[in-house]
């Protein structure tokens, strides 16, 4: 499918979100508390769409909020769509998918580990770059070094 | 975390492999469970080379954090800066010239054999031949030859840049990359000589370490990890960059999905990129190998992807920029940390001495996961 045909597609099936044509592919948002397992499901089983591949999936941290953003392949019509999802700054919870893409068990620890965000129901939910016993969550745009050699 | 030996109630044993441990090639440390000699589970810990690039590159000009990407996979630097370079000119939408194309895609195919020569070369020293590695260094030693006098750098060559490339080729360039490949050409044979058809590697390396094609897709691996199994994920093919259109090469598909194809993959890729540079090397457009740009570079507001396929696989870099000098937010989707997480499921019910089997074709380097 094309991009067009799929802005088109998505908005018959989601019709609270909101829909755009990004730089490379189609850009859809939910707003934090849309049901995403749900919405996952459908991108995933739907004949025509079959998102099957989860090629990256990040968080940005936007100081008011967080938006985690997953980029969808499907291996069949070799389309992809970004989905973003909206999350609450104060309780940044989420449903994990690593029962649907198996890939997200590593990247949703390694989000939990620089972002703090929190997966429910992700089986092994623990730092995986830093060491148990720190303290922040680095990527975090309000998160203070004091040894940071770095800044410019 | 739990450092120790120690046996569960079950009869189970948890020992450490790595981090210092020759066949992780690397500061790798996995957990594994053993249940007499089988593996029960395997949990990686990872974090030793951690350097958080990509909080780095959140303080780095746009001209900058292309240096620090060269240190993820060292074994593939060309092609992450040739990711970085890409996605900067996306966002300022510069048109580069077409000998700095060509030029970028003949360096990154160099890079892929001599990554993939490497790896020949380890992944059998793994398997206890150690002669293979004599072989293969002999040739990448051509390779980082040529590379030093064009890049002048070895392994971090930072020789791709916004815009172009940072120099022109060497003169000496194009007549030593082709002494190079009529003398690889018959070399390729000689590894199947002296590695393919012996029977005992093929007993260690058939019907160990199986991936479903299911299971790749949804473990999210790619590169010659994923093609063993018979999935389509070649980005050169899928979504073509750079001047990789205009050249002519198969996507190698093999699907045992065990230990062998996907070593069968990687010999027949260097095949392949062989051919690629051969149809480049003769037909290099004369020109400037660099666009003008600006000296301060600012990427619009907005979000960019671009996706490279390096000697591992696929290798995503995502940009959001808020319109300053300097990345709002970067991530880099390494293809080791995703092809890593299959590990798991692929040596469970094998014997310990097969991990380093499986382990070997996986083609992990650490720093591209640790970033």
């Amino acid at each position: 499918m094309g991009n067009e045909e799929l802005i088109v597609k998505l908005q018959e099936l989601f019709p609270a979100a909101s829909i755009i044509q990004g730089n490379d592919w189609p850009e859809i948002s939910f707003e934090s508390g849309a049901d995403f397992l749900s919405t996952i499901d459908v991108l995933k089983s739907d004949q025509t769409l079959a998102f099957d591949y989860l090629f990256c999936e990040t968080c940005v941290d936007w100081k008011t909020h967080f938006t985690m953003v997953y980029h969808l392949d499907s291996t069949r019509f070799r389309h992809n769509i970004v989905l973003k999802y909206k999350l609450d700054r104060e309780t940044p919870e989420i449903d994990s998918l690593s029962f649907v893409y198996r890939t997200s068990e590593q990247h949703e620890r390694e989000i939990f580990d620089l972002f703090g965000i929190i997966f429910k129901g992700h089986p092994n939910l623990k730092r995986i770059l830093l060491t148990e016993d720190w303290v922040g969550y680095p990527l975090r745009k309000d998160y203070d070094d004091p040894i940071n050699m770095i800044k410019l | 975390m739990f450092e120790e030996i120690k046996t569960s109630n079950d009869g189970e044993l948890v020992i450490n492999v790595g981090p210092q441990h020759p066949a992780t090639h690397g500061v790798l440390h996995l957990l594994i469970t053993l249940n007499g000699e089988t593996i029960t589970k395997l949990e990686p810990n990872l974090g030793y080379i951690h350097r958080s690039i990509e909080k780095m590159c959140e303080s780095l000009s746009y001209r900058q954090f292309i240096y620090s990407t060269s240190r993820m996979d060292y074994l593939s630097s060309h092609m992450n800066n040739h990711a970085c370079a890409m996605i900067v000119e996306k966002g300022l939408q510069v048109e580069i010239p077409e000998r700095a194309e060509v030029i970028r895609v003949l360096i990154s195919e160099l890079t892929r054999l001599a990554s993939h020569q490497l790896w020949w070369g380890a992944m059998a020293m793994d398997l206890g031949a150690l002669s293979p590695f004599f072989y293969s260094f002999r040739e990448r030693e051509v390779i980082t030859d040529i590379m030093e006098e064009t890049c002048g750098a070895r392994l971090t060559m930072n020789y791709i840049v916004p815009g172009g490339l940072m120099a022109d080729i060497h003169p000496n360039f194009v007549k030593r990359v082709k002494d190079f490949i009529i003398q690889f050409n018959s070399k390729i044979d000689e590894y199947d000589q002296l590695v393919t058809g012996n029977i005992i590697f093929q007993n260690r390396m058939k019907n160990v370490g199986y991936l479903s094609p299911e299971d790749a897709i949804s473990y999210g691996t790619t590169g010659p990890v994923a093609r063993g199994s018979g999935v389509s994920c070649d980005i050169r093919k899928l979504y073509p960059y750079s001047a990789y259109n205009k050249v002519k090469f198969e996507e190698i598909l093999e699907t045992g999905g065990d230990s062998f194809a996907r070593y069968l993959v990687r010999i027949k890729e260097m095949k392949q990129s062989i051919s690629i540079i051969e149809q480049l090397i003769d037909n290099i457009p004369e020109g400037d190998f660099q666009a003008k740009t600006k000296a301060v570079l600012k990427l619009p507001k907005g979000e960019f992807y671009q996706r490279v396929e390096t000697a591992r696989g696929e290798l995503g870099v995502y940009l959001v920029s808020e319109g300053g000098t300097t990345p709002y937010r970067i991530k880099f989707r390494s293809p080791g940390f995703s092809n890593l997480s299959a590990l798991n499921h692929m040596v469970k019910g094998h014997k310990i001495g097969d991990l380093v089997a499986i382990m070997g074709t996986l083609d992990l380097v650490i720093p591209d996961i640790d970033r």
